[in-house]
């Protein structure tokens, strides 16, 4: 490396930059950083200069900041809109805080007015920022790269030599050869101006507008979404209305009228596993076989929904998101008559499937004596069974030895009072337990066919031998998600032409110089992060350099440049070999 | 055979590959300890050599600026009359504001047994890292999926992948041999977080993750933290490289273990570009990761966007590199503050790795942890 050093410690150049006026301008559209003025008074200079503030990068940024750090607690805190029984407990945990948190709206920060300020006013300058920009690009397209700055040795890549050629033949070959390169060039005065990567800054407003589509496109779907839970037995089916919904959440400008009119039955639920092996209880396969029509028609069509394959019906998308098993249970009075025979969905509380629930029965049962009577059951449900001595959890997801534990009770299940309860749950605030002979509750572990009795000739429960499984369904309409998609999908690739395509801008300079000979010069300027601009010139150079090759050195030195102040002669690469 | 045999077989065979998967990356840990000492090595042979080449740059500073109106160096050729030119060679000038500093010489200081034990340290990390990746790999063909179903097997991915980006820029010829030591300390601590606190034998994968989203999703996760991660470790170093550098220029002497590491580490400004650019590049498909975990979850559970504490996390991420990305446009928040909030993103990165698996429950906890 004995040729060159590049470079020179440098502090003033950003002073010397002031050089190149409007050639190093509008290299992007990025907002000029103009020192806050103290503004007028007058409704209309406060307005401007809030705009202004407004649309500057500096405000941007600190909205940036603000979004970020906004969205922590919500994180961080529970939210209605995900969990609304851990809200529950966290009010009961926390009693001076939570009233706080109500008023922050720390419970529902997506939707709470401070974080909507800040994304509305983020998104208000954002808008601010992409029209101006628009317009401003759009003149650069239609005008015509800046004509080279006076002193080209100014700029951040710059080569000369001296040839034989004519200046004239030079800015043609120039020309032709960024032309060639796809470079916007055009002859300004003494010099080729040329510019290229314009997409770089195509990207960058597409990226922007892409972010305003994304925002609207979820915005319409938080309006308009509706979202439904439906716990389904093989066998039954559901039909969409608000009135058969488990439970449902909906956007505050949904109306009923916009649910789909469709009906699906449960056929059949299968759950595969692993067997063996590591892996034993992994889930392999979870899928319902339905049928379903749509609208008012009778035509049914089979189809099956698997995890990650919901199914899709008009705007709706169907959901397979849970499943368990319902034992099918017969209950009996002391005369012998079937006073409750149905199948119970019971709550997984394991990956092993161990399930827990209550079976009601609400009328028609009477006790010994002849007296209406209300009947609760505690369900304990184990598809596979350990045996005798081993720990009260399911040891496999799958039916291998099934085991239903009963806990029986009688009296007021609570159900008339007009308390809306579980029923999963028994309140056992009116309940009384059936106890046996020695006075203890009675409770029995039930295999499939066997049969309880209850003391004191009160009935029996059966657990059949038919065991049918459950599956729960979500029913979940969010409109607006096609656009939010492809505004995603423009964010992607908007935001790598932004990045990874440079703007740059070229010049060739062909003078004659004191004595005669021609001088060429070039020189590049792209945005400060490019190290490609001097690797492209070098390159241009080099081509332009076989068209126009060099003259020999004057051997009195300084006449070469008069724009420049230090004489200069790059030396060529291949130099000292010679 | 009957069918019984043959799981029981395939389960043995599962149960040896996961054994060998430990031994694996119990062997590539041995291995990266030796890698850690010879780049130890490495630092230590190369503090003999007394360079100072940031401190010769940075020293003349006022006389420089007295002297030469701001003008770019150039080695004036006296060629003879008929020599002839090959090529014209470009004069680059330092952009606007930018100390020129030399970069240092890396870690060994330019001393030849410093350098040949880096050389030793860098045989002994492709060595590590190949015996890792195996262990990845047996680890994946045990449980006959993508091994990305916990954070054992996340973090043993995460170094293996932070490894191989390290290796393929050097392959690429970047200059980043002086990344070596400050990699190799991580993924040691990040290997032993693995095995100890985060150790999963075997674990069943919820129905919700059987999906070719899976790869495209994690992988592309994982490849951006690692990326992330080259990002901040040369953020980091560019912090302390540029008050190293400052002190210099305001006329202070810096300590001696200054003097002799950071001297030895490119310039500012190069570890500043450097940062940039890796953090830059890896943007774009961190977007795609989080549009595509979108998607995924649009099919999995319902909603495409839910603030779940994971995708929360994963947006703050976005908007922090956001933030530092529009940093660096603008005045007043170039360099050192732009670089605060690359490290604040990073930050951002790892809680929402650790932190959310850890500390917060949510949709994407099922990772045993």
């Amino acid at each position: 490396m004995s040729e060159t050093k590049t470079g020179t410690p440098d502090t003033t150049s950003a002073a010397a930059d002031e050089d190149l006026g409007a050639a190093g301008s509008q290299l992007s559209t990025a907002p000029a950083e103009d020192t806050p003025n103290l503004p007028s008074l007058g409704v209309i200079g406060w307005t401007r200069w809030f705009w202004r503030q407004l649309t500057s990068m500096r405000v941007a940024l600190l909205l940036l900041l603000l979004l970020s750090l906004g969205a922590i607690p919500g994180s961080l805190i529970p939210q209605t809109g995900i969990d609304e029984t851990k809200v529950a407990e966290f009010r009961k945990a926390h009693e001076t805080l939570a009233p706080i948190y109500d008023k922050l709206g720390l419970f529902h920060v997506y939707s709470s007015v401070w974080f909507s300020a800040i994304y509305i006013l983020l998104f208000v300058s954002l808008i601010g920022c992409i029209v101006p920009r628009t317009w401003q690009f759009v003149g650069q397209l239609r005008g015509r790269p800046p004509g080279a700055p006076k002193r080209l040795t100014r700029l951040p890549a710059y080569t000369t030599w001296r040839t034989d050629a004519e200046p004239e033949q030079v800015r043609e070959a120039a020309l032709a050869l960024l032309k060639k390169r796809r470079f916007r060039a055009h002859l300004a005065g003494d010099a080729v101006a040329a510019e290229k990567g314009y997409l770089r800054e195509v990207g960058n407003l597409a990226f922007h507008i892409a972010l305003v589509v994304m925002l609207i496109a979820f915005a319409w779907g938080q309006l308009f979404k509706s979202e439904g839970n439906k716990l389904i037995v093989e066998g039954d089916g559901f039909s969409n209305t608000l009135t058969q919904y488990d439970d449902f959440k909906s956007g505050s400008l949904f109306t009923q009228d916009d649910l789909d009119p469709f009906s699906f039955n449960l056929k059949n639920f299968v759950g595969s596993y692993e067997p063996s092996g590591p892996n034993r209880g992994t889930p392999r396969v979870y899928k319902a076989d339905i049928t379903y029509s749509v609208g008012s028609s009778d035509q049914e069509k089979k189809t099956t929904i698997e995890v990650n394959e919901p199914l899709e019906i008009g705007g709706s998308k169907v959901y397979l998101v849970s499943h368990g098993y319902a034992p099918v249970v017969t209950i009996r009075d002391g005369q012998g008559k079937i006073v409750y025979k149905d199948a119970v969905p019971l709550l997984p509380l394991d990956g092993n499937v161990t399930s827990t629930g209550a079976i009601k029965v609400m009328d028609g049962y009477r006790n010994a004596k002849g007296e209406r009577e209300q009947l609760g059951f505690q369900a304990f449900f184990l598809p596979s069974y350990g045996g005798a001595g081993t720990a009260v959890v399911s040891q496999f997801p799958a039916l291998l030895n099934p085991v239903l534990n009963l806990e029986a009770y009688h009296g007021d299940l609570g159900v008339d009072a007009g308390i809306p309860q579980s029923v999963y749950q028994l309140d056992k605030k009116n309940l009384k337990g059936f106890k046996d002979a020695k006075g203890a509750q009675v409770r029995e572990n039930l295999k499939p066919g066997e049969t309880m009795k209850l003391p004191n000739g009160a009935g029996s429960i059966t657990f059949e031998k038919e065991i049918k499984e459950w599956a729960g369904f979500q029913v979940a309409r969010q409109p607006g998600s096609g656009w939010a998609l492809a505004g995603s999908l423009a964010a992607i690739f908007g935001l790598a032409a932004s990045l990874f395509i440079q703007r740059r801008r070229v010049w060739v300079r062909a003078t004659t110089g004191g004595d005669g000979v021609t001088v060429v010069e070039m020189a590049g300027l792209g945005r400060s992060e490019s190290a490609k601009v001097p690797e492209e010139l070098g390159d241009l150079a080099g081509i332009l350099y076989e068209q126009a090759p060099g003259a020999p050195d004057p051997d009195d030195d300084p006449a070469e440049s008069e724009a420049s102040p230090d004489p200069q002669v790059a030396p060529a690469e291949g130099a000292d070999t010679k | 055979m009957t069918l019984a045999a043959a799981t029981e077989l395939a389960a043995a065979t599962n149960e040896n590959l996961a054994n060998i998967s430990n031994t694996l990356i119990y062997s590539s840990m041995a291995v990266y300890t030796l890698a850690f000492f010879a780049y130890i090595a490495e630092w230590l042979l190369g503090s003999r050599s007394k360079v100072g080449r940031t401190a010769a740059a940075l020293t003349p500073v006022k006389t420089a600026k007295a002297g030469k109106a701001a003008a770019p160096a150039v080695t004036v050729k006296k060629g003879g009359s008929t020599a002839v030119l090959e090529r014209p060679k470009v004069v680059v000038r330092a952009a606007a504001g930018q100390r020129d500093v030399p970069d240092g010489p890396g870690a060994h200081g330019g001393d030849a047994q410093g350098d040949l034990y880096g050389r030793i340290a860098i045989s002994l990390t492709v060595l590590a890292f190949l015996v890792e990746f195996g262990g990845v790999l047996t680890r994946a063909l045990s449980v006959e999926r993508a091994p990305w179903g916990n954070m054992y097997e996340f973090n043993i991915t995460f170094s293996t992948v932070a490894v191989g980006v390290y290796l393929s820029l050097l392959a690429l010829k970047k200059n980043v041999r002086w990344l070596g030591l400050f990699l190799i300390t991580t993924v040691l601590l990040d290997l032993g977080l693995a095995v100890t606190v985060l150790y999963t034998a075997s674990d069943q994968l919820v129905p919700a993750l059987h999906s070719y989203w899976l790869y495209i999703h994690v992988s592309t996760a994982i490849f951006c933290g690692a990326v992330f991660y080259v990002g901040a470790v040369s953020t980091l170093l560019y912090l302390f490289k540029d008050s190293y550098e400052n002190k210099l220029a305001n006329g202070g002497t810096p300590g001696r273990f200054a003097n002799s590491v950071l001297d030895r580490l490119p310039a500012s400004a190069s570890l500043d570009k450097f940062s940039y650019r890796v953090n830059a590049a890896v943007f774009p498909l961190w977007t795609f990761t989080i549009i595509a975990g979108a998607i995924w979850a649009g099919d999995a559970w319902g909603r495409y966007w839910g603030w779940d504490p994971k995708e929360t996390w994963s947006f703050i991420t976005w908007v922090a590199y956001a933030c530092y990305l529009h940093a660096r446009a603008t005045a007043g928040w170039k360099g050192r503050k732009a670089a605060y909030l690359a490290l604040i993103a990073f930050g951002c990165w790892l809680f929402n790795y650790y932190g959310v698996n850890i500390f917060v429950s949510g949709k994407h906890s099922y990772a045993g942890v």
